[in-house]
């Protein structure tokens, strides 16, 4: 395993030895310690290593992550895991806004509450989190899932295209062009499968399907979701 | 963007250090905001006396003899003390309004900074590192302090465009954000006889609170009916002789994050402000929620300003 004290060693010799890994690389374990809130830690990853960060961090954390497992013990700062093509990011504590925007694939989990606009233009990602959401969340969302096992904020998936959203508790508000879609047995058995993933204690049943009504943009049979 | 941050003490004993997490906290959000910097510092009380904090820039010549001029026209004890740019102008409590008016007379060029009984602000153009050691911010003690680092986008990098504003006695604003709605909000302030200095945007936010407590609202009545009447992009940190309050606007896109022990409350623009504060490793961590008016005071039965927030 190795060990990185980003207080010392500096943000940009912790990224580039990241992004030295080759993907048969054997330093497949890392541990920064000391982020003391830095921004875009472990960004731009393309190799099947883990990283774990102990401490909270700023904003970017994770960005454009493909293959990689980061691991956050600690809070995220804004923009969190954005742009993600494939790999997972765990964040144990909360996620500040943005978190897993535009995200292309992978999972993200979050295991305390995100805030507003999570998942904003996800077109792919399955976002997971174990608590509450913010305002204006999978705003513009394309594809993939979000999980909320606590509740929504505000204008949930204004502007949909087609992802599916999957929230147990209440939601504030609806944003335009979503609603609330019927929970199938399909559904049912992707969601017990992004649970399992994300480690929750829920079930899929106790949880309400929301997607786009398909009024405001000319939906094609093939996008179907 | 800017950077704020701030630091309500609930134990006594940090008291002195005050200055000196405030500071480091400022330094750490230099990169949101090089332009310029300040500081607002709630200080110990003297019994019947007034502060005002007052800025020239040709602080030799305005302050050279300034306290034996202000002691010909203004009744009691009149003391002044110099840093660098700024000087604290100590008074009796009932001579405030005469010693502004004599002000204005004799040095039209001497800017007040903030009137009050416990509060001083120091502010100036530069690195919020050079800021703070001009005017020796480390060395302060207090029981509340609130900073700001500016990146300016709506006007002029002066020292009257940077941050806190003074709002009332012992009151004050910074501000992360801009506000789009400043120059018709005004015109309506001037119309109305609210003196507005500056094109700022934050200053006409100021102005507006302002305006608001002296027509009646609480600070949190004027801080909530902010939220209907400024259109924009804000984070505010308000002060107050007893504590601090913080509003964000229903968007919420500048960042906020708090801290809470049993010591003390903390803001920051960015967690990365918060790192070195005492206990914060196991502290209460959260981001403040949008259209929400948080306050925190030191009064152990608040004042009616204060209830309603």
């Amino acid at each position: 395993m190795q060990t990185f004290d980003l207080e010392a060693q500096g943000l940009r010799e912790l990224n580039s030895s990241l992004h030295a890994q080759a993907s048969d690389t054997n330093q497949t374990h890392w541990e920064i310690v000391n982020p003391k809130g830095s921004h875009a830690i472990a960004v731009g990853l393309d190799a099947p290593i883990e990283v774990n960060v102990r401490g909270s961090t700023g904003y970017y954390c994770a960005g454009m992550n493909k293959q990689a497992t980061v691991h956050v013990h600690g809070s995220v700062g804004p923009g969190t895991a954005e742009n993600m093509m494939s790999g997972m990011v765990v964040v144990e504590g909360d996620a500040s806004q943005y978190a897993g925007a535009t995200g292309h694939g992978g999972t993200l989990v979050i295991k305390g509450n995100a805030s507003s606009r999570c998942g904003i233009s996800m077109k792919g990602i399955d976002i997971i989190v174990h608590g509450n959401i913010g305002h204006m969340s999978a705003f513009m969302a394309q594809s993939g899932n979000l999980v909320v096992c606590g509740d929504a904020g505000e204008a949930l998936g204004d502007s949909l295209y087609e992802a599916r959203l999957f929230v147990r508790g209440s939601v504030k508000s609806l944003g335009a062009d979503c609603i609330e879609k019927e929970m199938r047995p399909e559904h049912i058995a992707i969601l017990e499968e992004l649970l399992e993933r994300g480690g929750c204690d829920a079930k899929a049943s106790e949880f309400k399907r929301y997607g786009s009504a398909r009024k405001l943009y000319n939906f094609n049979i093939d996008n179907a979701y | 963007m800017c950077g704020i941050v701030g630091l309500f003490l609930k134990d006594a004993a940090l008291e002195p250090q005050l200055g000196d997490m405030l500071t480091d906290m400022l330094i750490t959000m230099t990169d949101r905001g090089p332009d310029s910097a300040g500081i607002a510092i709630y200080s110990e009380e003297i019994e019947g006396c007034a502060k005002l904090t007052v800025q020239s820039n040709a602080p030799d010549e305005d302050f050279a003899e300034l306290e034996k001029d202000l002691r010909k026209r203004v009744e009691g004890k009149v003391s002044l003390a110099v840093t660098d740019t700024h000087a604290v102008i100590s008074l009796q409590a009932g001579q405030v309004s005469v010693a502004r008016e004599v002000l204005a007379d004799i040095r039209p060029n001497v800017r007040i900074m903030s009137h009050g009984t416990t509060l001083e602000i120091y502010k100036e153009v530069g690195l919020p590192k050079d800021v703070a050691s001009r005017f020796d911010i480390r060395q302060m003690s207090g029981t509340h302090g609130i900073g700001h680092t500016r990146m300016a986008t709506e006007s002029a990098v002066t020292t009257m465009g940077a941050h806190p504003f003074n709002t009332g006695v012992d009151q004050c604003l910074v501000h992360n954000g801009s506000l789009s709605n400043h120059n018709s909000l005004r015109r309506k302030l001037r119309r109305l006889g609210v003196h507005i200095e500056t094109e700022n945007d934050t200053e006409v936010g100021a102005a507006y609170l302002t305006w608001k407590m002296q027509t009646g609202s609480t600070l949190g009545e004027a801080l909530t009916s902010s939220l209907d009447d400024l259109d924009g992009f804000f984070t505010f940190v308000v002060g107050t002789k007893d504590g601090f309050g913080v509003v964000r606007d229903p968007i919420a896109c500048k960042p906020a994050v708090m801290a809470e022990t049993d010591q003390y409350v903390a803001f920051g623009s960015e967690y990365r402000a918060l790192v070195n504060l005492p206990g914060i490793e196991t502290a209460k961590v959260w981001e403040p929620e949008p259209a929400t008016v948080y306050f925190w005071s030191h009064n152990a039965a608040p004042t009616a300003q204060e209830k309603a927030a």
